[in-house]
């Protein structure tokens, strides 16, 4: 490493404002800090400083997306020799998956970090880590057979309009990866909706086996065919069509422990979440109108969208509620409205999407009327005084 | 069973070259000084040149805008310099110490039969009034105020903080002295906040004309801030008044004896310290007299103070007025291959993403590394875990940043100070620098409250 150290030195003073790659100091800063945690110590207040800083926090994230995005490989490959009746063994599946799901990480990730890179070297601040982890659940709330160009405006749109013009990490109000998936689902409704699309190899039709479906199963639901929901296991375990992340309850459970034990991912927020989800659930389950409605709560935590959402998206700190007792609030009424929009919603099955952006809008408010309860309490405390004689 | 006020957040970090429980015999510093800076908000008149002679507790400025608030010198001797920096600012004052000592000659007397004035006067003329420091602010005291109560933390839970327990052995008498004086000086109480987990001693415990209040839990149960919003809320337009357990002791001396005792016992702490104790000094003294043969062959970070929120000085500085611990850790300015991505056993972190967690009780060596480069806010919840007070932390971090007066007041500006935000500013991932933060809201808030 001494060897790589001397050598980035020896090229460094080119890349600093005056030198001769000027233009790039923020490029060429990105890539040492990211080979290397620089060497610059504390100047003011504390002299120490705790060893986590935002590399390490996206890493733990893609860390714990790790088990969601392996099984959505697997299960890519899986679904597709299902359709046309095939079998094969478990490396041909993973490997079949991981060839069309790389595509798109390599897609979003190129395209979202070329932006942000723009962006920080025009802006001269360094380029910041959260597209990191943007870049990774693009994918993995996409449908398999997504277009690649498509997966690259709404990465660019995700990016510059849902995160830059608002000043970058940190400053954004809706959460990067489902704009980019709202902005496809908006913008080209056919290619993102409908039963041919979770399965690789669906929309071609070639070879499949008769009287395959390849709709979700809230897709199902959603038009009364509840005949064909898989079981319970298969449902927590995935296997069945979906977004490439979302299917696995399992994968996301492990994600959820990795980001709760280390602190990255608030708990508060998933729990309630589920709570509002639940509740929701229950009330439908008293009318039973439907089929929808009908369907036992707790399936709908293992179906869809709802515990990859409640996991990864609702917990983005930057969009969701910032005070202790707002996460509460924030995560109970995305889950409430999470179920509301997929059963009484007649347009689409899925709601956790419609939910966490709305939710995303909402959650200034709600910090807003934390902050001022805090407040009015301390106006009381300040008149209480006033009142009582000084003794 | 005295009631025990519990402190639930926090964090306390473990580090190594705590100083030992033994008194070493220091090598007497030549120079001394008084540092102008170490008293926020002060600008200081000179009342010497450089050869003037002084005696221990003679004045060596005032401050400007409150003449009769007197910055006197610890020993007795020639000024020798008079530093300065950018702009002609006054960093120290220097003395060079006789070897027999000369004391300017001040009343003793008892001060529960003096009238507050009077012990005011005192302690104005003795150079030991900007010891009492003031809330809200963070400020020296002003002595025409009334502060509704004065407090005194008798205990530190900073990483290698001096034991005051261990350090008021012999003091006791002075300490309950200045605690008396410190009583006629407020129309309410004086606290004294002893920690209910170790021994207390009974220097403190005893204490008379003052409530004892019993605390428990990590750092910062030792921050008086803490301790005031628990016992005694401070609110707009009130002033306490807080005051350090060695500089109790001083006003003691001062009331007995009628001179100007600066002496203090120090620790000496620090993983590059070879051999950590306290040592007993003049406050004042060179870092030159505290270290000397004492410290590690490697660049070192020298702190005064505690490494959450002590001041860096020079080999060639002194210890600050305030404190009673001298610091010495690594710098930390080499880079690391990969750092942020290894698992990182001796890494210390309060998420448990590094896997130091495997070992709980080991103590760090922690040197003064950024260990990342600043961002914006991003993660939240994490501030509330080490922040005990009823106040939101990021948010009034906000209205700092956007100077926003109305919205810091309501939010609690005026119940904090610098120290309160160093465990937030420690624990912060996108490496705000929220100490400096925080004094400059303080600032906006005394300018425009005034």
């Amino acid at each position: 490493m001494k060897s790589l150290r001397r050598f980035i030195n020896n090229i460094k003073p080119d890349f600093e404002k005056g030198g001769r790659f000027g233009k790039f100091s923020a490029t060429f800063e990105a890539f040492e800090t990211f080979l290397f945690v620089p060497d610059k110590v504390t100047t003011r207040g504390t002299h120490i400083r705790d060893s986590m800083d935002m590399k390490r926090t996206m890493t733990v994230v893609i860390v714990a997306l790790l088990p969601a995005l392996l099984f959505g490989m697997y299960n890519a490959g899986y679904q597709h020799f299902l359709s046309i009746g095939e079998s094969r063994s478990f490396w041909q599946l993973l490997g079949y998956g991981f060839i069309k799901v790389l595509p798109l990480l390599a897609v979003s990730y190129i395209t979202g970090l070329a932006i942000e890179f723009i962006f920080a070297q025009v802006r001269g601040h360094e380029v910041n880590e959260g597209f990191l982890v943007s870049g990774m659940l693009i994918p993995l709330v996409m449908p398999i057979d997504v277009p690649l160009w498509m997966v690259a405006i709404s990465t660019a749109f995700a990016v510059v309009i849902g995160k830059e013009v608002f000043g970058g990490t940190g400053m954004n109000v809706l959460n990067p990866a489902l704009t980019a998936r709202a902005f496809l689902f908006f913008a080209y409704p056919s290619e993102m909706t409908g039963d041919k699309i979770w399965i690789e190899g669906l929309k071609e039709g070639k070879n499949i086996i008769d009287g395959f479906s390849g709709a979700t199963p809230l897709g199902n639901l959603a038009q009364n065919i509840s005949g064909h929901l898989p079981n319970n296991l298969d449902a927590f375990l995935g296997f069945m069509p979906g977004s490439i992340g979302e299917t696995s309850k399992l994968a996301i459970l492990i994600g959820a422990f990795i980001l709760i034990y280390t602190g990255v991912g608030s708990w508060k927020i998933m729990v309630s979440t589920i709570a509002g989800g639940l509740s929701v659930g229950l009330l439908l389950n008293a009318f039973s109108a439907n089929d929808y409605m009908a369907l036992p709560a707790y399936k709908h935590l293992l179906l869809g969208g709802f515990m990859f959402g409640t996991v990864f998206m609702a917990t983005d700190p930057v969009t969701a509620a910032q005070t202790e007792t707002g996460k509460w609030i924030y995560g109970f009424l995305t889950g409430m409205l999470a179920i509301v929009i997929r059963v009484l919603n007649p347009a689409y099955p899925e709601g956790m999407m419609l939910a966490i952006l709305l939710m995303n809008v909402f959650a200034p408010l709600i910090d807003y009327y934390v902050v001022e309860s805090n407040i009015k309490s301390r106006l009381r405390r300040i008149k209480k005084a006033a009142v009582k004689p000084m003794n | 069973m005295p009631q025990v006020h519990k402190i639930k957040k926090g964090l306390n970090i473990r580090l190594v070259g705590e100083a030992e429980k033994l008194i070493g015999k220091a090598n007497s510093s030549e120079y001394y000084a008084v540092k102008p800076l170490d008293f926020h908000g002060i600008i200081p008149r000179l009342e010497v040149k450089e050869g003037s002679d002084v005696k221990a507790g003679a004045t060596l400025f005032t401050d400007k805008s409150r003449p009769e608030i007197h910055f006197t010198s610890p020993v007795s001797g020639k000024v020798t310099s008079i530093n300065r920096g950018e702009r002609r600012v006054i960093l120290e004052v220097v003395v060079k110490a006789d070897p027999m000592q000369e004391f300017e000659l001040f009343d003793t007397g008892n001060p529960l039969e003096m009238s507050r004035e009077s012990v005011i006067e005192m302690l104005l003329k003795s150079g030991l009034w900007p010891a009492i420091r003031q809330r809200p602010y963070n400020v020296v005291a002003n002595p025409k105020d009334t502060p509704k109560s004065i407090f005194i933390s008798a205990f530190d839970t900073s990483p290698l903080a001096p034991d005051y327990d261990f350090i008021i052995q012999g003091g006791e008498n002075e300490f309950q002295f200045g605690i008396d004086a410190l009583s006629k000086l407020t129309s309410g109480k004086v606290h004294v906040n002893v920690s209910d987990e170790y021994s207390t001693s009974s220097g403190f415990t005893k204490v008379k004309n003052a409530q004892l209040n019993y605390f428990r839990g990590p750092h910062p149960a030792g921050n008086v801030g803490v301790q005031i919003q628990r016992i005694d809320p401070l609110n707009k337009g009130e002033f306490i008044w807080v005051v350090g357990p060695q500089d109790v002791i001083a006003m003691g001396n001062l009331f007995k004896k009628g001179i100007y005792d600066a002496s203090r016992v120090v620790a000496i702490a620090g993983s590059e310290i070879l051999n950590p104790r306290y040592l007993r000094v003049i406050g004042g003294a060179s870092v030159k007299s505290l270290t000397e043969g004492n410290v590690s062959s490697q660049v070192h970070r020298y702190i005064s103070g505690n490494p959450l929120t002590g001041t860096q000085v020079m080999p060639g500085g002194f210890l600050g007025f305030y404190d009673s611990q001298l610091t010495v850790i690594p710098e930390g300015d080499h880079f690391e291959f990969f750092g942020w991505a290894l698992p990182g056993f001796h890494k210390f972190s309060i998420s448990r993403s590094f896997w130091s967690w495997l070992s709980p009780n080991r103590k760090y060596k922690l040197d003064t590394n950024m260990n990342g480069g600043h961002r914006s806010f991003v993660i939240t919840g994490l501030y509330e875990k080490v922040f005990p007070m009823n106040i939101y932390p990021m948010q009034l971090l906000k209205a700092i940043l956007a100077e926003d007066i109305d919205l810091m007041e309501s939010l609690g500006i005026y119940e904090v100070a610098e120290e309160d935000f160093a465990l937030c500013e420690f624990v912060c991932p996108s490496k705000t620098e929220m100490q400096a933060l925080v004094r400059k809201g303080l600032d906006l808030m005394m300018k425009e409250m005034s």
